[in-house]
This record gives C-alpha cells, structure tokens and sequence, in this order.
C-alpha cells in the first residue's frame, strides 16, 4: 500500500462510479431527437406502470409500508441504546449495583452523580444515584465499564419531556421487584459474549 | 343539424325557465364543490397507495370525514393580508378563479336533466336541463373562461407583495402564453370534423358506438388537448406555478384560510371540467338514448380525473423553459399538421 492513499484528504470521490449517462444534446436537432426518442419509448408508460402497480399491491396484498406510530412500533434492536435499565439480580433480587462508580467516572458528558454508604453489614451500596438525561448522548460507555452487568440500556426511546434536563433517579430504572421474572439481560455494549464460559480460566496459585 | 336541433328541443323537451336554470347553477355549485372537496381525499389517498402509504386513516372510517375537518379548518382559520398587498386585488383574485372555473361548468353538460316531481310545493314541475347554458359556441366559451381563470393567480402573485408571489405570477404568464395555442389547435380539428362548436353536436356526433369515438379519428389531436389540458388546470408534469420545492407556493404564498380554500376548489373545478370536455369530444361523451348513458359519461370523467392523480404521482415536472419549448417547438406545430391533414382529408 503506496503513501499516496493515506495522503488523499477527498475520502468521497475516490470511490465513486462513474455513470455512462451520455453527452447532453448541444444542436437544435440532436435535442429534437431525444425528445422524440424519449416519447415513443413509452419510458412514460414505464413510470405510470410502476406507481399503477405499487397500487395494487398496496390494495390487494396489503403491502402498505405506514406505521401507524403511537399506536404500533416498529421492533428495534436489542442492542439499541436508550434509557438506562438498573438490573437486579435474578436468584436474590438484590440490585447488582456495587457502588464501585467506574460508570460515574467513565461517563463524558459528566451525567452520572452517586453517592455511596456502607450498609450495615460494611458492604458498599448506593445511597443516591441520578443520571440526567439532559446531558446524556448514549454512548453507552457506562453499559460497557459496568463490570456487575448493572447498568444497561433498555428499550424505552419515548423521551420527550418538557424541559431539557431530566434525571431519573436509581429507583426509576432499577427492575421493579415483582417484575424480575421479566427482566431481560442486555445484548449490547458491555454484554458477555456468547463464549464467556470457554474464556473463563483458572487464576493461578502463585506466579 | 340546426333544424333538427330545434325541433327536438320544441317537440321532446318541455320548456326551460329562468327557475330551472337558476336550480341547475345551484346543483352545480354545490355538487361540484362537494366533489372538489372529495377529489382531495381521492388525491390523497390515490398518491398514497401508489407510494405504499395508508393516506388519511385517522378522521372517519378511512378518514373520510378529514374532508370535513378540512373544510372546518379553511373556513375558520384567519384572513391574513399582508401589509403592502394591494389589498382589493389580492382579495378578489381568488374569486376571479372560483368563478371562472364555476361559469366555464355552466355551459358543459353535467348531470341529466330531470324534471323535479310534482308533489314537491313551489318548485314542482320544473324542468331541469342538463347544460345550464346551451351556447352553440360551448367549447370556445368554455376554454375562453377557464383561460380568463388564470388571472386569478396572475393578480395573485403580483399583488401580494411577495417574491415567491411574483415567480408565481411570472410562472403563470409563461405556462398560459404556453398552453392556450395549444388547446385552441388541438381541439379545432375535431371541430372542422363536426362542424359545431356545440357540446351536444359533439355528443351527438360520436352515437354510433365505440368506433365512432372522436379519439380514433383524431388521436393526435386527443393527446396535445390532454397534455394541454394537463397545462391548462396546471397539474403535474406542469405545476410550475405552486411547485413547494421551488417556489414555495408561488401564487398562493400569502393566502389563506378561505381565500387559498378558493383557489383550491377553482383548481379542481377545472379539473373536472378538462375531464368532462375530453370524455365528450374525444371519448363518446354521454349516450342520450339509454339509461346508463350518464353512468358511461361518468365512467370517463372519472378515468380523466384518475388519470391526473396516476400522472402526478408518476411524473416529475418540467422548468417553465421547458414547457414553453415544448408547447410552441414540438406541440404547436403537431397540431398545425394535424389540422392540415384533416383539412386534406375532409377536402378530398
Ligand atoms: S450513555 Fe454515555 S453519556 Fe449517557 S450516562 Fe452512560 S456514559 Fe454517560
Ligand atoms: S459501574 Fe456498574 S456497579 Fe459500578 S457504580 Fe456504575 S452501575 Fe454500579
């Protein structure tokens, strides 16, 4: 591989095809013959044939293409990044959070504020927990540094609101007890990959 | 033809007074503004279903009522003026389209005459003609009123102190200096072959079944009048004068509420008009002796108005240089040949 392609700033010309469309008529008659052309080609007919037919099959086997949006939605990814899930987890129904505040740290746009205690047991816990979602452009780097699987993305995209800051609390995302049957683990950043078991080695006694 | 005219009016027809007139003008102001309204939804929705949409689902079974919504929104949305308009011709150029497209129906025939029952009280018995106005010179009347129609953007756009106005009004001037040699050719051939200028010497021409139909006689001049038509009610390929993409809306930037609610129904009037005057000069108009004659007659408008949503949902639109190279280099002189040959042809 040359210098010269790492050199070439034009990243968009480069792979562009060219398109065999002809030279444009210059004289008189040349303009004249492509009007005729074009009119007895019946390309016209092709243009009404094709609308003709969209019709068609839009009445006959219903393929309509609108989403009646409010009311259906379309299915998104389960990689998809919007707001925040807290998860619990599944045998104990204890939150996964341990407090250990990489997120908060990791976060760029600085939208992640928490505060920690020791429980009574001298565990760590989360006393506060606020992400505002004014400033969070879900990147999903907190979902990737979480190492408890705690914090993820879930798949509520509606967002609106009335002002521009909006925080949710730990208790607004965090997995309501009763539905943690339903809890659904999250496939996107900071997921276990499907063969995390066959990576998982023994740590050594002794090095 | 003038004779047995007369003598079927006298012997078959009974007598049309001022008051049978004066219901037919009401019938066709409120029909073919309750049908202006509708070919919105038809519009809507044909474009929609050639696009894959749904269109209007909300109001209504099928958002057949978004009409209604539609028309309770025009009607009571504000009258805006802007400041340095000139205010009385930019509040009477809407009325300038609405009427024409409304007086050029009068002399087209729409709906059957009947004769309204005699049990209805004060109006019993009055017989209502199919034309509003018979003239023996309908074609010419009517192209002549719908071409008056387009002062109504003319003034439109120059008055309201706008520049998207002024491109619109600009448009305006180019596309009728472009059409209206167009219509007026395209249609004299069939005319020279009929002799009469009258609709109903048209409709009584083509009688003889589907052969005798004006189309396989004169198909070149059936295709410039539909593409001069196109022109005429400015539809899609040759909506240049409130093209959204380009001029904003040109002509109608600064209306709204009622007045732009006019505009819109003197466009669709003309559209129907097109429809009606191609259906019977070219494609057999109505067959007066049988019952479903004006079932056949509405088949056709119908088609012709269909044919206008197909076009605009299929067809990108041309610049006004293109239309006036087309009308006056390619269209003027077809027609021009077309009437030659027909003359050669009715001499020999
Ligand atoms: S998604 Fe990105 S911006 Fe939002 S809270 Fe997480 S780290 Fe911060
Ligand atoms: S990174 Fe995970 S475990 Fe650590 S504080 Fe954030 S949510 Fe809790």
């Amino acid at each position: 591989m040359s210098l010269e392609q790492f050199k070439n700033r034009n990243v968009g010309i480069h792979t562009y095809k060219t398109l065999d469309v002809g030279t444009p008529p210059n004289t008189g008659m040349e303009k004249f013959t492509q009007v005729v052309t074009r009119a007895v080609k019946g390309e016209l007919f092709v243009g009404l044939w094709v609308v003709m037919r969209e019709m068609i099959n839009t009445l006959v086997k219903g393929d309509v293409h609108t989403v009646k949006y409010p009311f259906e939605k379309m299915p998104i990814s389960p990689r998809y990044r919007a707001i925040h899930d807290m998860l619990r987890l599944l045998e104990s129904g204890n939150y996964r959070c341990i407090g250990c505040g990489l997120c908060e740290k990791i976060c760029i746009s600085n939208c992640i504020s928490m505060d920690t205690r020791y429980d009574e047991e001298q565990r760590k816990e989360v006393s506060e927990y606020t992400i505002n979602f004014g400033r969070c452009i879900f990147c999903g780097y907190c979902a990737e540094v979480c190492p408890e699987l705690a914090i993820v993305h879930g798949p509520r995209y509606e967002n609106a609101s009335e002002q521009r800051a909006g925080y949710s609390l730990f208790e607004d995302m965090l997995t309501p007890i009763d539905k943690l049957n339903l809890q659904q683990e999250y496939d996107g950043f900071g997921a276990v990959s499907p063969n995390a078991d066959e990576n998982i080695t023994q740590t050594p006694l002794a090095y | 033809m003038e004779t047995t005219l007369a003598q079927h009016i006298v012997t078959d027809l009974p007598q049309v007074t001022a008051l049978g007139i004066i219901i037919k003008a009401i019938i066709i102001l409120a029909v073919i503004s309750a049908i202006a309204g509708f070919g919105t939804y038809i519009e809507r929705k044909v474009l929609a279903f050639m696009q894959r949409r749904l269109g209007p689902m909300h109001v209504g079974p099928f958002g057949l009522l978004q009409i209604a919504a539609d028309g309770i929104k025009l009607f009571t949305k504000e009258d805006i003026i802007p400041q340095n308009a000139n205010k009385f011709i930019f509040m009477i150029a809407p009325i300038i389209t609405a009427a024409t497209a409304f007086i050029a129906l009068s002399s087209v025939p729409v709906f059957p005459d009947f004769t309204i029952p005699e049990f209805i009280p004060l109006l019993g018995g009055v017989f209502v003609p199919s034309i509003a106005s018979d003239l023996n010179i309908g074609i010419l009347f009517v192209l002549g009123m719908m071409a008056a129609g387009l002062y109504g953007p003319l003034l439109a756009g120059m008055s309201q102190a706008n520049k998207w106005g002024i491109i619109g009004a600009a448009r305006t001037a180019v596309q009728f200096l472009s059409y209206e040699v167009v219509t007026g050719l395209s249609i004299l051939a069939p005319i020279m072959l009929v002799g009469s200028l009258s609709f109903v010497d048209f409709n009584n021409y083509q009688q003889e079944g589907v052969l005798s139909w004006m189309i396989w006689q004169q198909p070149v001049a059936f295709v410039l009048f539909l593409i001069a038509g196109f022109a005429e009610t400015n539809r899609t390929p040759f909506d240049l004068l409130e093209h959204e993409a380009e001029v904003v809306s040109g002509y109608a930037t600064e209306y709204s509420g009622m007045r732009w609610g006019m505009f819109f129904i003197g466009e669709y009037a003309n559209m129907i008009t097109i429809s009606i005057i191609a259906s019977i000069v070219f494609l057999g108009g109505y067959d007066s002796a049988s019952m479903f004659g004006w079932l056949t007659i509405m088949l056709k408008i119908a088609f012709f108005f269909f044919l206008m949503l197909w076009v605009r949902a299929a067809w990108p639109h041309v610049r006004p240089d293109q239309l006036m190279w087309l009308c006056w280099k390619v269209l003027m002189p077809l027609a021009l040949v077309n009437i030659l040959i027909t003359a050669i042809v009715m001499m020999v």
